[in-house]
């Protein structure tokens, strides 16, 4: 599943860390989650795309 | 918000450390009830009995210790750890059957050992948590 958070995070002048701590993972989940090597639970993508501010689908597409 | 996650990272490292002191008190326990009938009290039954009695207390004690720790972890080192238990209870399924078969047989001349299963599942569940980790990496 491809996703937008790296540029999102970018744009806040966010770190993995800080993005970890709000959404309660660690922060290699967020790397994993970011490389698009681990999909996150429908829970934790809410929780990460209300804490940027959009919609689920503007931050997570399906890559398959 | 970072005050609750370093409560989880802090209750992580209390977990494992918990789970780590329990494995040790049940590999401790496991070692006095095997070797103490012979080295330590001369096959009394009644000391024998209550070594055993402890170390499946304290084997429980692990398993709940166990069932802490992957409650503490986050859903993708849960998943590393899941697929771990996964892979190693097929192997030591598989491979303990075909181990006993081999024993059954007479194909090995020594007798199947449980141990040996135990290392092999051990090993087993040691390489799937590094590829696991590597994998998401």
């Amino acid at each position: 599943m491809k996703n937008r958070i790296k540029v999102l995070r970018a744009e806040r002048d966010m770190t993995q860390a800080d993005l970890a701590d709000a959404t309660f993972v660690s922060r290699q989940t967020i790397n994993a989650i970011e490389k698009g090597k681990f999909d996150p639970s429908l829970p934790l993508a809410f929780k990460i795309a209300r804490l940027f501010d959009r919609s689920i689908e503007e931050v997570f597409q399906d890559g398959a | 918000m970072t005050t609750t996650n370093e409560t989880r990272k802090r209750l992580l490292l209390k977990d494992t450390r918990n789970l780590a002191l329990w494995t040790g008190g049940w590999v401790m326990t496991m070692a006095i009830a095997n070797f103490g009938p012979t080295f330590l009290w001369d096959h009394h039954t009644g000391l024998t009995i209550t070594a055993i009695l402890v170390n499946l207390g304290v084997g429980a004690g692990m398993i709940l210790a166990n069932i802490r720790h992957l409650k503490v972890l986050d859903e993708m080192q849960r998943k590393v750890a899941m697929d771990a238990m996964g892979i190693s209870l097929g192997v030591a399924v598989v491979a303990g059957l075909a181990y006993s078969n081999l024993d059954i047989t007479n194909i090995i001349s020594y007798d199947a050992e449980i141990s040996h299963l135990v290392i092999l599942i051990g090993l087993t569940y040691l390489a799937s948590t590094i590829m696991g980790n590597l994998r998401y990496k």
